[in-house]
């Protein structure tokens, strides 16, 4: 980033606290809240400028609450930034494709396990190698699960509980899955068939870009009573995946953006970027949306849950006779671009929302009635992805993330570097080696995939996360490092 | 926003089964696309002497992020129709109907011939043709995957060259 760039965007922000910056309203206009950034001044020279101008155009829709919000790995996206949160008031309010994202539920889960890092690091080339092989990954990559049209359906609206009902995972995951992998009011009448061709063959296939599948282990315990909570102890393996809805979603989100597209002129909401086309909430065509969304996070659920099934099936076949029981139990799994019906406290009155959180994790507090029974007094878990070479955090929910963020936290690293740049400046195969050289493997399809994903490319994630807990939105448990990675 | 790398000048090899039709419409602009620096996605600017021509370049500079076309044989032609209610839709829908395709059909494309463009009171509409064949992994090396197209800083503009469109795709 160049000097200029950095002056202007401290030319443009009112200092709140050491991680709070204040787009002000009249940065643009329209705006009818301010926007609020949560990053410390050392992440703040890195922020685009075009990023505050999409964080202050959200902040011009219809019934936005509080703040138009962006987590400390915000970065320049399109409509809303990744980062970016916003809550719509239910009745005034609107809802937007924009701000959900392609990738709906684009997500992530952890698994944990008994095994140490010495058990798995001198079979670790092997176990890459059959995960790369069970769990299809990249472009043109296709699932040896096929469904039904009705079996589609079902997934759609029951989401993870149909895994579970056909043999892919446990009763126990249920629980531990972010709306219980079975978010309420799919439709599936709002899914186009051009969604299901795409839907129908891709179930329990990772993709491309960011998303991968990582073997992990922890390397240090902030909190010892959390990680207990959580079954996680130091020296431990877990694996982590990450991905989202695949092709089925960005149909979705496709189709729709087109209807809301016109459905914004027809409502005269003027939208200074048309990437933010939305509707009134409670219009047929923004509830059309909702509906079909609410049908490509179901699938999502079920596609990881499915990935984790096959690789719970090759850390089995690797270990099981060695180890027994390996304890491959689910610690969570969060959604990063969805768009949910919430209650917030809001001046003083409970209200109710549509929160949108794109490339942002849901951050619930302890007692809250969402979470499940093992963590209620805990709070939620927020699993926090660095990128190929650098850790990844598990943080829990702490009681004023509510009142902060709409209960709110970041989702990942957040890029600095282009993908065409960072294919310029670097070439997979150094990376593959530079990681190798650390005890880290990767598997991809293609080196120049690697180079895209490069730890260079990403902000610090410790740094992103330091934030987080330093405002109080969640406290950090545990840091994962990795071993392996299989990428698209 | 700053150009930062151009790539592949017009050449008449890229569509050997179009020649004559392009000599009849050669492009005194020296790019066909140029891609422009975005932090997460892919952003491009394609040119065309006619829209119908930008309209073709766009579609290349959209599949030439996931591929180097010149691995794409021209095997197989797809006809692709499309109207919509003005130009940025009408864009928006054939980016996002040739990543259906490509998708679904699994077929890539490396040329495209889109025979008009239609502005009315009606709105928009499109007649056109990709080419490719299908899949092959052993020769076609695929880089970074678009996901959809966006409406994000879309722009279809005239220009005193001809036409110009804007576009980021999601990566």
């Amino acid at each position: 980033m160049s000097d200029e760039n950095e002056t202007s965007v401290f030319d443009v922000l009112k200092r709140i606290s050491d991680n709070e910056w204040e787009v002000p309203v009249g940065f643009k206009p329209g705006m009818n809240v301010p926007g609020r950034i949560f990053v410390s001044e050392s992440l703040l020279r890195m922020l685009e400028m075009e990023t505050l101008g999409q964080v202050a155009n959200v902040a011009t829709l219809p019934g936005i609450q509080k703040y138009s919000m962006a987590m400390p790995d915000a970065h320049l996206g399109y409509g809303f930034s990744i980062g970016g949160v916003a809550a719509f008031d239910k009745e005034t309010g609107i809802i937007s494709p924009g701000g959900v994202g392609f990738d709906i539920n684009c997500g992530v889960r952890l698994i944990r396990s008994n095994l140490s890092e010495q058990d798995v690091r001198s079979k670790l080339s092997e176990l890459l190698d059959d995960l790369f092989k069970a769990i299809p990954t990249g472009v043109g990559s296709k699932s040896r699960l096929r469904v039904t049209d009705a079996e589609l359906e079902d997934i759609f609206v029951h989401g993870v509980q149909w895994a579970v009902e056909n043999g892919y995972g446990v009763e126990a995951d249920i629980a531990h899955c972010e709306s219980k992998g079975q978010m309420p009011g799919a439709d599936p009448s709002k899914v186009s068939a051009k969604a299901r061709k795409r839907g129908r063959p891709q179930i329990g296939t990772l993709g491309s870009g960011n998303h991968f599948l990582e073997v992990q282990y922890i390397d240090k315990i902030y909190d010892e009573e959390a990680a207990a909570a959580m079954g996680l102890k130091e020296g431990q393996v877990t694996f982590m995946v990450h991905c989202g809805s695949r092709g089925a979603g960005h149909q979705i989100c496709t189709d729709h953006l087109q209807i809301l597209t016109s459905a914004s002129k027809k409502y005269n909401i003027s939208l200074p970027d048309r990437q933010l086309a939305c509707a009134p909430a409670q219009s047929q065509e923004a509830q059309d949306y909702f509906k079909a969304m609410v049908c490509a996070a179901n699938y999502a659920w079920v596609n990881r849950h499915v990935i984790m099934h096959w690789a719970r099936e090759v850390f089995e076949s690797h270990f099981a006779d060695d180890f027994g029981d390996l304890g491959l139990d689910l610690v969570y799994d969060v959604a990063h671009n969805i768009a949910k019906l919430e209650e917030h406290e809001i001046n003083g009155k409970n209200t109710e929302v549509y929160v949108h959180r794109k490339g942002a994790t849901r951050a619930f507090p302890p007692g809250h009635p969402d979470l499940p029974d093992d963590y209620l007094d805990l709070g939620q878990p927020v699993l926090i992805p660095g990128s190929m070479g650098t850790p990844s955090y598990v943080l829990c929910s702490t009681k004023d993330s509510m009142e902060i963020s709409f209960g709110s936290a970041c989702h990942g690293a957040g890029r600095v570097m282009s993908r065409k740049h960072a294919k310029r400046e670097l070439r997979g195969e150094d990376i593959r080696d530079e990681l190798s050289s650390r005890g880290i493997q990767v598997r991809a399809t293609q080196p120049s995939l690697i180079a895209e994903e490069a730890p260079a490319v990403y902000k610090s994630s410790s740094e992103v996360v330091d934030v987080v807990h330093d405002l109080g939105i969640a406290r950090k448990v545990a840091r994962l490092l990795p071993m392996g990675v299989i990428k698209g | 926003m700053e150009a930062t790398q151009s790539v592949n000048s017009f050449q008449d090899t890229y569509y050997p089964h179009k020649q004559n039709q392009l000599r009849s419409k050669v492009s005194l602009m020296d790019e066909r696309f140029e891609y422009l620096e975005h932090t997460a996605d892919a952003k491009f600017r394609a040119y065309g002497k006619t829209l119908e021509e930008a309209f073709e370049n766009a579609a290349f500079a959209m599949f030439n992020v996931m591929i180097d076309t010149d691995s794409v044989e021209n095997k197989v032609s797809q006809e692709i129709e499309l109207s919509s209610e003005d130009i940025e839709a009408l864009l928006f829908n054939w980016l996002s109907e040739l990543l259906f395709v490509f998708e679904v059909e699994t077929m890539v494309f490396g040329n495209f011939i889109v025979d008009r463009v239609e502005e009315d009171n009606n709105g928009c509409r499109i007649y056109a043709k990709a080419i490719g064949e299908e899949i092959d992994l052993s020769r076609h090396k695929f880089d970074t995957e678009v996901k959809a197209a966006t409406y994000n800083d879309m722009k279809v503009e005239k220009t005193p060259q001809g036409w110009m469109i804007q576009a980021t795709v999601d990566t």
